[in-house]
């Protein structure tokens, strides 16, 4: 029975291909003369060079953390590139300038941008290595006024806005990780839904690693202005390669008085061997700033990377705002994950929600690491948390470290925590019914991800079951 | 239907039963009583093949094939239903959609082809009437906050969908008020016919009072020591295990 758990495990990573492209690459290392070279490949105007400047100043006297509950060797920062980009000649105007050869790669990983372009309602933007490639759908949207773009093109396009909001979530003083994000981030989505309007489709942003020894270090920003409301999701995957490659990427929320973001990641890195040989470095700054009567939802799946270090995060700054934060992190073989939330009461009458489901197979280390905070002029918040783990076999391990501050006496919390594993006796129920083992242990998995699923848009939530069946393709002991 | 020939098994390397034989026909109720410790609960687990239990000797053969040599989920489709003592609880995945799974895989196992969410809808309604379970139930997860009784009842409304060839209760009785236990044996009972056979495990014999056995077995120290019709359940009732016991010891 140990055996079906692990095959279903152990399946194959399936997007790990390479893509034959000319790439525009910087050569390894990092110093002024690299930020100085990303700015001005990308035409940036002078006040965001010396933004990125006061970053990599600040890096520099920076440490790495060291508190979370995940073990690497040091990264050499010098050794890693920090600019790669699909060679093109000039902008493009439509999907149909795009490299063929690149389109092929987006159609392998499901993602027919053309397809998305007629049927779907899905509006996409695909990033490769550090350039957005193409954007779909931007004729539409723009006719509500809805701006979704390349950040790049966003700082030409819409300066003020950029200026405005960049770094007003995440300061570039925020973290090691963000920190360096700010001073070498290459591109990543800009969004921004004007006063009172509703996004009529999902916005979509798929990201994709191809170039070896390249970081990637994107950034999103997402403006929801008073009354607006936005459904945005992400998906990411990897070449296998047998190196650890950085992803260290920076999002900004910003929802407006009463405007509402639902952000849906399903993240897929290349999680590294079953050795535990390569894979991503997935340290990420997610975090929302939500004003008066405003609402920000993450939701996460979160089943590849070798490791993800990642706490999606909201700023309840006005009174009545909501905070909301799903999660399934799945970690198998060798993978380590140390994700969790914080929720930041600030405002009157604030409330949050935090569900959280990991699931360990083969020597997966996973850590719940959630703070709520509580501060004195947050009358009457409200936080719920609840944090499960599903154990699969008994070679590894689940950590749940809640951090609760409160210092305001009208505050209601709650906290609940399980741990529990697949048993034998689970299996063999649904055996004994006639239903597989492997059937059985992705039923059971799925039941236990359920109220997080539920909070996918309807197409995701397919793809992220799936993803979870792949994942765990040889686990169960 | 069921040939058991000289089983040795046991749980953990520990031997629990020496040697037991017994021989199901297609269409007979068997019922097999006797004291805690017996060795009851661990027939019904080898006979569906729970971890953990392993047999060191005998043979069970099951509709002319070797049982002991087919995976779990194999002889479930093959017509082998052990209804549990303590069926676990799966939070999150709903009632009705576990028994359409199960249903549709050994539909799909006998050739037959896969019910759709309507089809299988209308037969678990059908089925549902049979235990008294209402609707509600169905979209609740699967044992997840049921009480005992519940539990007992999803057992047996499980049963009635599947239609399996060989039900084997495993005390199912146990912890059941006279009402449940009615419902229960009504179950049972719809299931009955000569092209199903029934093994009835259980402590009492209170349960066999509407559940008519064909034949009652009495099992003690690993092996079978006594059978009759259902006269025997009576005495059994009457006069408990310890007649058993001693009118054994003084044969050996």
């Amino acid at each position: 029975m140990s055996n079906t758990i692990e095959q279903i495990a152990n399946q194959e990573y399936k997007y790990g291909f390479v893509t034959d492209i000319e790439s525009d690459v910087a050569p390894p290392g990092l110093n002024e003369d690299i930020v100085r070279l990303i700015s001005a490949k990308k035409d940036e105007p002078e006040w965001l060079l010396q933004w990125r400047l006061r970053s990599f100043r600040q890096w520099l006297t920076m440490k790495e953390p060291t508190w979370a509950n995940v073990h690497y060797p040091p990264i050499d920062y010098q050794a890693s590139r920090y600019y790669s980009a699909p060679k093109q000649k000039r902008a493009l105007n439509s999907l149909d300038e795009v490299d063929p050869e690149l389109r092929r790669t987006f159609e392998k990983l499901g993602i027919s941008l053309e397809e998305q372009k007629r049927l779907s309602g899905v509006a996409v933007d695909a990033v490769f290595d550090s350039v957005s490639v193409a954007t779909t759908f931007r004729v539409e949207l723009a006719k509500l006024g809805i701006i979704f773009c390349s950040f790049s093109e966003a700082v030409r396009e819409h300066p003020d806005l950029v200026r405005k909001y960049l770094g007003s979530v995440v300061p570039y003083t925020d973290n090691f990780f963000a920190t360096l994000n700010s001073a070498v981030f290459s591109d990543g989505s800009f969004c921004y839904i004007p006063k009172g309007v509703r996004c009529p489709m999902e916005l979509s942003t798929y990201f994709r690693i191809n170039t070896a020894g390249t970081g990637q270090f994107e950034r999103t920003l997402i403006i929801a202005d008073e009354g607006a409301y936005v459904s945005y999701l992400e998906g990411c995957t990897a070449p296998m390669r047998d190196e650890n490659q950085l992803h260290a990427a920076v999002v900004e929320l910003v929802a407006l008085d009463g405007a509402t973001i639902k952000y849906s990641t399903v993240q897929n890195w290349y999680p590294g061997d079953k050795e535990g040989k390569g894979g991503i470095y997935n340290f990420v700054t997610k975090r929302g700033k939500a004003f008066k009567g405003s609402k920000i939802s993450w939701t996460q799946v979160e089943t590849g990377s070798a490791i993800t270090w990642k706490y999606p995060s909201c700023i309840l700054q006005g009174d009545d705002s909501v905070g909301e934060f799903y999660s399934v992190a799945l970690t198998n073989n060798y993978q380590q994950a140390d994700t969790g939330t914080k929720m930041i009461h600030i405002g009157k009458n604030t409330r949050s929600t935090i569900v959280s489901k990991g699931i360990s197979a083969g020597h997966g280390q996973q850590t719940y690491r959630g703070a709520v905070k509580i501060l004195k002029s947050a009358v009457d918040a409200r936080n719920y948390s609840q944090c499960d783990s599903l154990l699969l076999g008994d070679k590894c391990g689940a950590h749940t470290f809640p951090y609760i501050e409160v210092r305001n006496p009208s505050a209601r919390m709650e906290h609940e925590a399980s741990t529990s594993k697949i048993g034998e006796d689970q299996l063999f129920y649904c055996q004994q019914r006639g239903i597989s083992a492997e059937d059985a242990v992705s039923m059971i998995v799925n039941g236990f991800c359920r109220e997080v699923f539920r909070e996918l848009p309807m197409e995701f939530a397919v793809e992220a079951q799936k993803l979870l069946s792949v994942s765990l393709e040889g686990s169960v002991g | 239907m069921l040939e058991i020939k000289n089983l040795h098994a046991g749980i953990d390397g520990k031997e629990i039963l020496h040697g037991l034989t017994l021989s199901v026909g297609t269409g007979e109720v068997h019922a097999i009583m006797g004291p805690n410790g017996s060795g009851k609960s661990t027939l019904a687990n080898v006979l569906a093949g729970r971890p953990r239990y392993s047999v060191t000797a005998g043979s069970v053969t099951y509709e002319g094939k070797d049982l002991l040599s087919m995976p779990v989920e194999e002889r479930a489709r093959e017509g082998v239903f052990l209804a549990m003592q303590y069926p676990v609880e799966i939070p999150g995945v709903n009632n009705i959609y576990f028994l359409k799974a199960a249903l549709n895989s050994v539909r799909k196992h006998r050739g037959e082809e896969e019910l759709d969410a309507l089809e299988f809808l209308q037969l678990a309604r059908q089925k549902m009437k049979v235990v008294d379970l209402d609707e509600a139930f169905m979209n609740r997860a699967v044992n997840e906050g049921f009480s005992g009784g519940e539990k007992k009842r999803n057992e047996i409304f499980q049963m009635a969908v599947l239609d399996p060839k060989l039900a084997i209760l495993d005390e199912t009785d146990s912890g059941l008020d006279i009402d449940a236990l009615r419902i229960v044996a009504g179950g049972v009972n719809a299931l009955r016919s000569e092209k199903h056979s029934v093994l009835v495990i259980t402590h009492y014999q209170r349960l066999l009072s509407y559940l008519i056995p064909d034949f009652v077995h009495v099992l003690a120290n690993g092996r079978i020591v006594k059978s009759g019709g259902k006269e025997l359940a009576e005495e059994l009732e009457q006069k408990g295990y310890e007649w058993i016991e001693q009118e054994v010891a003084a044969g050996a």
